[in-house]
């Protein structure tokens, strides 16, 4: 891990990128890593989000939504600041995702003292590799904006 | 005659994609469907031309809660087409991070997914909110579950240090050994649970089941044993096909497993239990005296009661392994290629699971069969749907659905391991 990497916060891409537009957390984090960024892939399994909760107090999570909303919107919350909505973030595995994460780690008073959430509204969660047009468009322009903002980066 | 329809068109709280569709009338249940349209996966049709090496990888990606169940399914089923035995130390290593699967897959189904349905609460946010120290058990004992796979298999998603014939790198002695306290730990919060969990309040219901599970005249079985029933079953691993069938049935893309004769069994804790109580440590047939249970239960709902003794039970033989355990060495025995048939079962959280391979000469694998354990079980999940339903009648409509979803989940279905593939024929002209 370089220097800033260190101090800079776990930034932890959540998706299946064999989903098509689910693969966007992982991309985002793809990329972001390839900057040298503390950045991860993750499958979105909420125990193993908790676990992480524990060991990081500063976090950004990258996933897709699926609200309804234009593809390729961008969506982001302060978890510490209001609930997250759980029909919101897609998984298709349904065991425990992100939303449930969140909130569990809430009500047992572990959240990790800085947690960002950023959502990318995706179209096609269908069987397949690769990012529809405007989801890869918000992706790429997430990337450039974290890389920017992050520390050790400027 | 007034007709009724239940209808869940996304279970929630189970693994996979699957509904359900009731249909009522009068007081008749006319029909009852557990529809599973998780996307077909075809893996025994792409492991055909594959080495029969790289089958425990290929096939641990089935399911991500339980690849050691397909892991060393496939190891066992490779290395008798291939003739090799392995050695004690390895068959311990095995057994071992097999207790890792069962401790984290049973915890998260008991604490997180299906305590809800017996509390009234719609999820695992709710029962952090009010019952916050119960979900801090619960994560505790399911991360005992992950650190063995981690430390045995290198991760706990899809293990990387298993193989053919056995390990590629034996974990270090005192890695192992240092699990130990926590496990300790575990064996004792596993208790905990199920004695507090015992205070439920049960729907009443009973069935005289067929319980099929592995069955071992000293172990508690999980990767050893015959395959056995209640029923007098008791027959080699390599007969499986002489007994069991699956069938492809129109509103699911997971096979149905059956009897020859055409009935339904059940496999997964319950059979275990049945099959094998006195096989468990006296600590654990404790737990189930003190938590209301005989050596048999045949209450579904009491299944979660049952998975926590399991959870008791695989904290402290993992704990006895992880005192004795000794690093294999080599860590795992060569398998020349070789042609063969080999055959292979062993315990998921969720019941048997079989797998079949023949190879070529070159070691390539020429056919392919997994039987995974929700396939076996759809047939028993739709015939409890229909008994329960018929028994519960008077319920509002609401009322029934919660239970009809309560009855699914007694059985952990795992849907998207079950999903199967559809022989295809095309005819050229």
């Amino acid at each position: 891990m370089s220097d800033r990497g260190k101090h800079a916060p776990l930034i932890v891409g959540i998706g299946n990128r064999f989903r098509m537009d689910d693969g966007v957390g992982p991309r985002v984090a793809e990329m972001l890593h390839e900057t040298g960024l503390n950045a991860h892939v993750h499958a979105g399994d909420g125990a193993g989000l908790l676990d992480l909760f524990e060991d990081h107090d500063d976090i950004i999570l990258v996933d897709a939504t699926r609200s309804g909303a234009a593809p390729g919107s961008l969506v982001a919350f302060d978890a510490g600041l209001a609930p997250l909505r759980a029909d919101m973030f897609h998984y298709s595995t349904h065991r425990f995702g992100l939303a449930e994460a969140v909130e569990t780690a809430r009500a047992l008073g572990c959240l990790p003292e800085k947690l960002r959430v950023y959502g990318i509204e995706g179209k096609d969660f269908g069987a397949g590799v690769g990012l529809t047009a405007r989801v890869e468009h918000t992706a790429l322009a997430l990337v450039a904006d974290l890389a920017a903002d992050l520390p050790g980066n400027k | 005659m007034t007709d009724r329809i239940i209808q869940v068109d996304a279970l929630a709280r189970v693994e996979g994609e699957g509904a359900l569709y009731v249909q009522l009338r009068g007081g008749v249940v006319e029909k009852v469907e557990f529809r599973i349209f998780e996307p077909p996966r075809f893996f025994e049709a792409f492991l055909r031309g594959r080495d029969a090496l790289e089958t425990p990888d290929i096939t641990s990606r089935i399911c991500g809660i339980c690849p050691i169940a397909y892991i060393m399914s496939a190891c066992q089923s490779i290395e008798m087409a291939l003739g090799i035995g392995v050695t004690p130390e390895i068959d311990a290593l095995r057994r071992l991070i097999y207790c890792g699967e069962w401790i984290q897959s049973h915890t998260l189904h008991a604490v997180m997914l299906h305590a809800p349905d017996f509390l009234g609460l719609d999820d695992a946010i709710q029962i952090a909110q009010s019952h916050p120290d119960l979900v801090r058990t619960g994560l505790r004992l399911k991360k005992i579950g992950n650190s063995l796979m981690e430390c045995i298999g290198g991760r706990a998603v899809h293990p990387v240090n298993t193989r053919v014939g056995g390990f590629y790198r034996a974990p270090d002695r005192e890695a192992v050994r240092a699990l130990v306290p926590e496990l300790e730990w575990g064996a004792h919060a596993a208790r905990d649970l199920a004695l507090a969990f015992a205070r439920f309040d049960f729907p009443d219901d009973d069935f005289d089941y067929t319980f099929v599970s592995l069955i071992h005249p000293e172990v508690y079985p999980i990767l050893e044993g015959r395959i056995g029933s209640n029923r007098g079953l008791d027959i080699a691993v390599a007969d499986f096909n002489d007994h069991f069938v699956e069938e492809h049935v129109a509103r699911s893309t997971a096979l149905h497993g059956r009897m020859r004769d055409g009935s339904a069994y059940l496999v997964g804790p319950l059979a275990r239990y049945a099959n094998n109580f006195d096989r468990l440590t006296p600590d654990c047939q404790a737990t189930a005296r003190e938590a209301g249970l005989g050596p048999v239960v045949r209450n579904p709902f009491k299944s979660i009661l049952v998975r926590l003794i399991e959870v008791q039970y695989a904290c402290e033989e993992a704990a006895r392994l992880a005192r004795a355990y000794t690093p294999p060495d080599p860590a795992f025995v060569e398998a020349p290629a070789r042609a063969g048939v080999g055959h292979g079962c062993t315990e998921a959280p969720r019941g048997i699971c079989y797998h079949s391979y023949r190879l070529d000469a070159e070691g390539r694998i020429e056919h392919a069969q997994i039987v995974p354990p929700t396939s076996q079980n759809q047939p028993q999940i739709e015939a409890d749907l229909a008994r329960v339903v018929a028994n519960n009648l008077d319920l509002p409509d609401k009322d029934l659905k919660w239970l009809c979803e309560q009855t699914i989940r007694n059985y952990d279905p795992c849907i998207s391991c079950s999903t199967h593939f559809l022989k295809l024929q095309v005819d050229r002209v």
